[in-house]
């Protein structure tokens, strides 16, 4: 590349990641301050972690971050099984009837507003209710299914695309030898894919734990998820316990991805040096 | 086989919700639990009378308000897409061009915003946006303005909000696509005298024209329905469809009403999302 180009191209990678993280910074240094007022640095008392233990003392916070828990893991675990049949489906198999329906039933959720998601998805449970009994009234049950609907839309086209660099031909050679498809795809091809399910596996708990719109539809009284909570305390304007909630969440995020991308890259080092 | 569960479970709780939705889209306001006259009932024996109000349908089309929400949020929406791509096309330009480890930094520092809660996110600009908040306590330190700016509860506000939060679906696609590009064409280009704007417009930008499309609708069709980021940073006067909804729905509890905005809506952005669809295909194609 000649040197004006690449000047240019550096400093609009240089403004995109500030754009980028000078927001997330902000809530990490601010959640560190000691004044009630989020924005004005109070410098004599700071950094302080007086709102880190407010957040651990703050019952309402911790209630919601329980559900939302609960939610998300149920929803990942959901989805890894019904994305990854759908991804294998797709994947592998390239005619079979309903395939079209599958795949576009499978991809528009990831597009589709939440409003019509949520909207669509509470409509149907009401009527569920008034013409079988169940489920009766909204929360948890109601909010998980939802859930895992938009969530495995995610886990199906992470699976698929793994599929597509697959090498058919480990399999073949399974079967040459005598072990039935059952046995093939759990010793050869579930383990080839292990990394595409466990980014399903990720990716659906940040969905169902990051959800704002489709869960406030789907939800019950009592069932008010983390984002809830969140949500209504900042429309009242902003508060210093929300930001250590945002530092956790960048914490945890930061090692658990940063962890994985690394395992992931070791793997793929190790496949590559095996004969 | 494999693919009956996810196909049945996809047929319940995705295609079914949608038909409801059109049913009670016509239907009456009802003081009732669930709050909508039924479509259907036996009026006699043996006779079952059907009816349908298209009463939604006509208020959406004669009240300004319904009119004006959508025209703004497809203006917003496509406003948006034009800054993300703006921003976004030289990142995943320089993404994909970068040496390979520097590149799995960039690419894992795009992909990690997008981990983190989208609500926290938005949250962050109310701190830097407010009229005593980061960016306006930084300017009057350093003497530029002395009075603060107004930019919190602004379109402003819900532009950057939308930009910041979308940029990574744009770059990623985007990169996927740049980085299949055989940049040797590039050099050929310029050995043979094209300069290198030429070259770009000439030769990375139609080949990329894929990417640029799936990355513009990833962003474009749910910037439209939108919801959090206009609330939380639009004020009270951003007329925003996904908003309109939400207050019909929970405020109003006119649930017919928010059922016949959410069809319309689907309506709206069903070619958009074929065409995304069809465009994935062709990039898929173009891979094997």
């Amino acid at each position: 590349m000649n040197q004006r180009r690449s000047i240019f191209i550096i400093s609009c990678l240089a403004f995109g990641y500030a754009f980028l993280y000078i927001p997330i910074l902000s809530m990490v240094v601010f959640s560190f301050n000691a004044s009630k007022l989020v924005t004005v640095w109070d410098a004599p008392n700071s950094p302080t972690l007086k709102w880190y233990y407010a957040l651990l003392n703050n019952e309402e916070i911790l209630d919601a971050a329980w559900i939302s828990l609960k939610v998300a893991v149920i929803n990942a675990s959901g989805s890894v099984i019904l994305g990854t049949l759908a991804g294998f489906a797709l994947g592998r198999f390239t005619q079979f009837r309903g395939r079209f329906t599958l795949n576009a039933m499978a991809t528009a959720p990831l597009v589709m507003p939440e409003v019509i998601t949520g909207l669509s998805l509470l409509l149907m449970f009401v009527a569920m209710e008034q013409v079988i009994g169940w489920p009766a009234g909204r929360g948890i049950t109601t909010m998980t299914m939802s859930h895992m609907t938009f969530s495995m839309a995610y886990v199906t086209v992470v699976v698929q695309s793994r599929l597509a660099t697959f090498d058919t031909a480990l399999e073949e050679a399974a079967m040459d030898l005598g072990a039935r498809p059952l046995k093939v795809f759990f010793v050869i091809t579930l383990p080839i894919i292990f990394p595409a399910i466990l980014s399903g596996w990720l990716l659906a708990f940040t969905l169902s734990w990051d959800d704002l719109v489709i869960s406030s539809f789907t939800s019950g009284p009592g069932s008010s998820t983390l984002p809830m909570v969140v949500f209504s305390k900042v429309r009242l304007g902003v508060s210093p316990e929300i930001n250590v909630l945002a530092t956790l969440t960048i914490g945890a995020v930061t090692l658990i991805i940063v962890g994985v991308s690394l395992w992931m890259a070791r793997t793929n080092r190790l496949q590559k040096l095996a004969p | 086989m494999v693919a009956l569960l996810p196909y049945l479970w996809l047929m319940l709780f995705f295609v079914v919700p949608f038909v409801i939705v059109l049913k009670i889209s016509f239907a009456d306001v009802d003081l009732a639990i669930p709050p909508y006259t039924p479509l259907m009932q036996w009026t006699e024996k043996n006779v079952l009378a059907i009816k349908l109000n298209f009463n939604n349908y006509e208020f959406l089309f004669t009240d300004k308000l319904y009119l004006n929400a959508f025209l703004n949020s497809i203006k917003v929406a496509f406003i948006s897409t034009l800054l993300c791509l703006l921003v976004g096309y030289p990142m995943a330009y320089g993404i994909a061009r970068a040496k390979s480890a520097t590149r799995n930094i960039l690419l894992l520092l795009v992909i990690l915003p997008f981990w983190t809660s989208l609500l926290l996110r938005v949250y962050a600009w109310i701190g830097l946006l407010k009229a005593n908040g980061v960016i306006n306590n930084v300017l009057i330190s350093l003497g530029i303005i002395h009075d603060p700016l107004t930019m919190l509860y602004t379109p402003f506000a819900m532009y950057v909000g939308i930009v910041y939060s979308y940029l990574p679906f744009l770059i990623l696609p985007l990169y996927a696509n740049l980085e299949k590009m055989d940049w040797q064409l590039l050099e050929a280009a310029e050995d043979l005298g094209c300069r290198p704007w030429q070259a770009f417009y000439k030769i990375t930008l139609p080949l990329s024209r894929n990417g640029i499309l799936a990355g513009s609708m990833l962003v474009f069709i749910p910037a439209v329905g939108e919801f959090v980021i206009p609330a939380l940073l639009g004020g009270p006067n951003a007329l925003m469809i996904g908003r309109i909804l939400w207050d019909e729905f929970f405020s109003n509890r006119a649930w017919p009403v928010a059922s016949a905005v959410a069809i319309l809506l689907l309506l709206l952005l069903v070619p958009f999302m074929m065409w995304y669809q069809s465009i994935q295909a062709r990039e898929s194609a173009g891979a094997r």
